[in-house]
This record gives structure tokens, sequence and C-alpha cells, in this order.
């Protein structure tokens, strides 16, 4: 009868079973099982994900040389260059000049958005604020919207014919230069992606707020703390996690900006096809056909991203994984 | 900005998970309901403001698709029209209904590949949470690593890759590379650990069950509301990928509404009159979308609550 405790993969549940179980053949079986239920994933994994990684590696460090005339298909080969292409991405103009320009981007995006998610999540969560409901929905409503269809919409509102803010800018008798000029692009799309982030900032931060017992506030309400009080020394702090968290997935995703300059770009021409150092490397890999250039470049956003998201790794896996067996 | 929304999933399962945890110890109701104190005017008119702000666009795509091309742009942007209907028979006669056959497709790539992802990440999740083997700790951790690369980066050689397999410009293209999610994994790992009692699975042995069987007929109606979650994101996930389709697909009858639209817009540019359709097309297929978010905002709820009772 104790064999069948023997066989549980987990010492959890102690109890004699009322029936003898067949100890070989299940305990074989149940050894594979894991595997089997694993195999559909791992070869998903294995196929569109770690392959695609290493094939990215090994073209990195490859390159094409053309020989004679460059004709004929033997014309063509791949070589092994070492780290030229990435010091050849390295000192790119066009690449640092992109990095550059979303570095700002994100510098305007991420505060903005996260700023203005932790103020309506606070407001959502005082006690004296009116029209939440509506409010919290209508908030959130944009995450369900995708990138390029946000971007068509705002594209529209930022043109001066047919933008709402123009034909009042007009009355008002103000020169308002176009947001889709060379200057002003950055704060258009940074712009699109508040609109959109916004909302699900909100909800984190607020989902998280509501997990503070209340009693906790009524203590500091006693003690003569004003609302305003209560939201920055202790609201804010004992979400920090939150904030934290919604701080580097931001941060990560302002590197990887792509769908909204693409989008505006017909309707500008203050976009170019390196706006973004996504936009480069599509224009590498597919109009110039420089799959070993882009290749690099993609390598070292990868590693950018992963020097962010190794602090993020560190605050999860404490969080999310210190519990579970 | 393109937020991975797999990304955006981890972040907010840990939220609710901690928030589930202790709104299931304080016993916490929903806010304010204790006791009825005066409306703040300042604090309620910011937040909507921001309100106003998000409903902004939504509000100018249902105003200008009443309006026919010429009168986008000579009237008020606020002033309704007339031509709502005439907009959306020209987009359904745009190239025979091509601009159906996206809503299809975006229907397929995003729908059946999210159900298809949402099975394989439970049975992955499920086997991590509830199997001791050697090697688990490995598999869990490489998948965990795929939970950080972006998937933008995977584009280019996904496209090399599936090239030389003679499936680019399929729906192969699109649909494979998105059926795996570490994400969901990551998800159902956390679900099946905490909403699969171990000793259900045991006594289920014990009356000689096959594994499988109690996968599917156990386990798997247990981790309902948590594969839900996956189902959603996993779904917003794919709607929102732009990058993938835009670089797989060469033929524009395999378009997902993404890419579809901005082709649109990208001939608008010398052909104004295009601009009527792209801006019928942005209504006609935020409409669908925004309704199911509603829906999905209660199952939402629905899944707060229930991982409350089981934390």
């Amino acid at each position: 009868m104790t064999a069948t405790v023997e066989a549980a993969p987990r010492g959890g549940a102690r109890r004699t079973s009322p029936k003898p179980a067949k100890r070989g053949p299940g305990a074989a079986r149940r050894h594979l099982t894991p595997w089997m239920m694993l195999a559909p994933g791992i070869i998903l994994f294995a196929l569109f994900m770690a392959a695609p990684i290493l094939y990215t590696f090994v073209l990195s460090f490859q390159s094409e040389v053309v020989q004679g005339l460059g004709l004929g298909s033997g014309a063509r080969t791949r070589e092994f260059v070492g780290f030229d292409n990435y010091l050849a991405s390295l000192s790119d103009p066009e690449f640092l000049a992109s990095v550059g320009r979303v570095l700002l981007y994100g510098l305007i995006l991420v505060p903005t958005m996260l700023g203005l998610a932790l103020l309506f999540a606070l407001l959502l969560d005082a006690r004296r604020t009116g029209a939440k409901g509506f409010s919290r929905v209508s908030i959130f409503l944009p995450y369900a919207v995708p990138a390029v269809i946000s971007s068509l919409l705002w594209g529209f509102l930022y043109l001066p014919a047919v933008s709402p803010f123009y034909w009042i800018f007009e009355r008002l008798g103000w020169d308002v230069p176009s947001m889709l000029s060379p200057g002003l692009v950055v704060f258009a799309i940074a712009n699109i992606g508040l609109w959109g982030g916004v909302g699900f900032n909100m909800i984190v931060m607020y989902t998280s707020l509501k997990a503070v017992p209340s009693e906790i506030y009524e203590a500091a309400r006693i003690d003569g703390a004003s609302e305003v009080q209560i939201a920055w020394r202790i609201k804010v702090p004992i979400i920090m996690p939150a904030l934290v968290m919604t701080a580097l997935f931001s941060m990560i995703a302002t590197l990887q900006v792509f769908a909204e300059p693409t989008t505006l770009r017909p309707l500008t021409n203050s976009l170019s096809t390196s706006w973004s150092p996504l936009m480069l490397v599509y224009r590498d890999a597919f109009t110039r056909d420089d799959i070993y250039s882009a290749a690099a470049t993609s390598v070292i956003i990868a590693l950018a991203t992963f020097a962010i998201s190794f602090i993020f790794l560190r605050v999860v896996q404490r969080r999310a994984f210190g519990q579970e067996d | 900005m393109t937020v991975t929304t797999e990304t955006r999933a981890a972040v907010l399962h840990d939220v609710d998970a901690a928030s589930a945890r202790r709104a299931g110890r304080t016993g916490r109701g929903s806010n304010g309901g204790d006791q009825r104190v005066p409306v703040a005017v300042g604090s309620t008119a910011v937040l909507l403001l921001g309100a106003l702000y998000c409903l902004l666009p939504v509000a100018w795509v249902l105003i200008a698709s009443t309006k026919d091309a010429s009168e986008l742009f000579s009237t008020f942007t606020f002033a309704p029209s007339t031509h709502l209907w005439d907009n959306i028979v020209a987009l359904t006669e745009y190239r025979d209904g091509l601009y159906w056959r996206w809503m299809l497709n975006t229907a397929l790539y995003a729908g059946v590949g999210a159900i298809i992802s949402t099975y394989v990440s439970a049975l992955s999740g499920y086997a991590l949470a509830k199997y001791t083997f050697p090697g688990k700790g490995v598999v869990f951790k490489v998948l965990l690593m795929g939970v950080l690369v972006p998937g933008v980066i995977l584009a280019i050689p996904q496209y090399l890759l599936l090239a030389q397999a003679g499936l680019t410009n399929t729906y192969w293209s699109v649909l494979l590379p998105q059926l795996i999610s570490p994400y969901g994994i990551y998800l159902a790992r956390i679900y099946a650990a905490a909403a699969v009692p171990t000793d259900i699975i045991e006594s289920a042995r014990t009356e000689g069950a096959r594994e499988l069987y109690i996968f599917h007929r156990i386990a798997l109606p247990m981790m309902g509301p948590g594969l839900v979650t996956i189902f959603l994101f996993q779904f917003v996930a794919v709607w929102n990928n732009f990058m993938l389709p835009y670089i797989m697909l060469g033929n524009d009858e395999l378009f997902p509404i993404t890419v579809g639209l901005s082709g649109l817009l990208n001939q608008g540019a010398s052909l104004p009159a295009m601009y009527t359709l792209v801006i019928t097309g942005a209504l006609l297929s935020v409409v669908p979308l925004i309704a199911l978010f509603l829906v999905l905002q209660r199952y939402w709820r629905v899944d707060l609550a229930a991982g409350a009772v089981k934390a």
C-alpha cells in the first residue's frame, strides 16, 4: 500500500489510497508524460525562437563577398567577417541617430505616461473622486486599439486640413506648426504611445493599489493625514514594485518602436526609413538586401534590451517564484 | 508604443496574483463602498479630462467615417454627415471585398492562433507545475529567457528560415511563429500550480485515469479562468503584431487588417479618395475590438475574483 506514495511525483498528498496502484509501468509512463506534454511547446520554441536567434548570430558574423562582376550564381559567396558588421553598425551615423531619436522619444514618453497613469490610478483609488467607472473604462479603451490603427487615427488628427485642433488654432489666429514637421514628429509619435499605453499602466497600478488593506489609510486619517499626503507617503511607496516594473517594460518597448512611425510615414516627409532602430533593421534587410548588417544591428538592439530586462528578471523571479515549490 | 502584450501580461498577472492574495486575506471590498463622501470636483475633472483625451480619436473616427471624400477636408471635423453607409459600401466594393477578407484573416491569425497557443501553453505549464522530472529546471529557465526576447528581433530571421522552407507569403508564416508564447507558458504554470490541487491528480491516478485524461478532463477545466486570460493576451498580442505579417506577406489577400489599412493609407498619399476608405476601415475594425474588449473586461474581473478564492 505504501508503494503508491512512492510512485507519486510529489510527496504532497500523504494519504494511503484505498486501492493499490500498479507501480512499475505507471511510474515509467509518468516520467515520459511531462516530456510528451512539453513537446509541442519545446518544438515550437526551438523552431521559431531558438533557431532564429542562433541564425541571427551566425548571419551577424558573415558578409556577402562579390567576386568578379558579381554575375552568375557562384559569384556571391558568404564569408566570415568577425565583428566587422558590429563595428560598422556601431559607427553608422544613421544607426546612432535612430538610437538618439528613440532615446528622446522614450525620455518624453515614459515619464509622461507613467506619471499620468499613476495620477489616474491614485484618483481612481481616492475616496472622493466621481465618474470612476466611466473614466476607468474610457482610459483603458485605447489598449484594445492596435498601434497601427491608433497611428492612423492620430495621423489624421495631426493633419491641419482634417484636425479639430488646427481648426481651433486657426480661429484663434495662432500659427501652430504641423505636428508632423521634423521638429515635432517625435512628440507626435510619443503622444500615440501615450494614448495607447497610459490606460494599461493605470490598470496595473490601480490593481496594485486596490490590494492595499484600507485599515492603513484609516489609521493615517485618524492621525490627521490629508488625502494627498496619504497618496504620496503611503500609496506610492506601497505600489513601488508595480511602478518599477511598468517603468522597465515601458523602456524596453520604446527601443522597439516600429509600427507607429511606419504607419505615419505616408503622411509626412519628416520620417526617414531609418527613423527608429527597428525601421533601420527592416530597411537594411528588405530594401537593401543586406541581411548581415541587419542581423548585427538586431543583436545590438537585443543585447540592449537584455541589459534592461536583466534587472526586471531579478525583480520578477524574487516576487513571483519565491513562494512556488 | 508597442509594449509587447505578453510582457504586459506578465506584469498584470503578477500584480493580479498579489492583489488577489491580499484581497482574499483582508476582504477589502470595492472602493468607497464603505461610506459616502462628497465628490471632489477637481480630481473628478482631471479624471474626466483623461477620459476625454482617450475617447477623442474614437469620437473623431466615428464622425469622420460619415463624411464623403470632399467633406472630409472641407467641413468642420466634428460636424457629422450622412455618408457612413456609402462609405461602407465603397469599402466593401473595394477590390471585391478585400477589406472583409482582411477581417477574416485577422480573425484567423488572432483567434485560431490564440486558441492553439493557449492549449500549447496549458500543456507545457501544467507539465512544469505538476511533474517532477530531471531537466525541469533547465527547461523552465530556457523558456523564461524566451519571455525576454523581443519578438520583433525574431521577425527577420524567422522570415529567412521560413523562406528556406518555402512558407513565406502563406497563412502559415504568420500563424506558426505566434503559436509559441513563453509568457503563456509562464502564466499557465502559475495557474496550474495554484488552481489544480495535487491531491485530486493523485486520486484520479489511483482510480487508474491516464495522465492525458487527467489533464484534459480535470486540470484543464480547473485552469479555465486563467486560460481565458492567456487567450486574451495572446489574442491582443497577435492582433497588435504589425511587423511579422508586414515582413512575411506580399500577397494582399493574406493581409491582416493592420497591414491592409497601412497599405491603403500609403496609396492615399497619392489618391486622397482612399482616405475615406482608410477611415471607414479603421472604424469598422475598432468597433468589434472595443465590443470584445468590454466583454473581456468582465472576464478579467471574474479571473481576479476566482484567483482570490483559490489563493
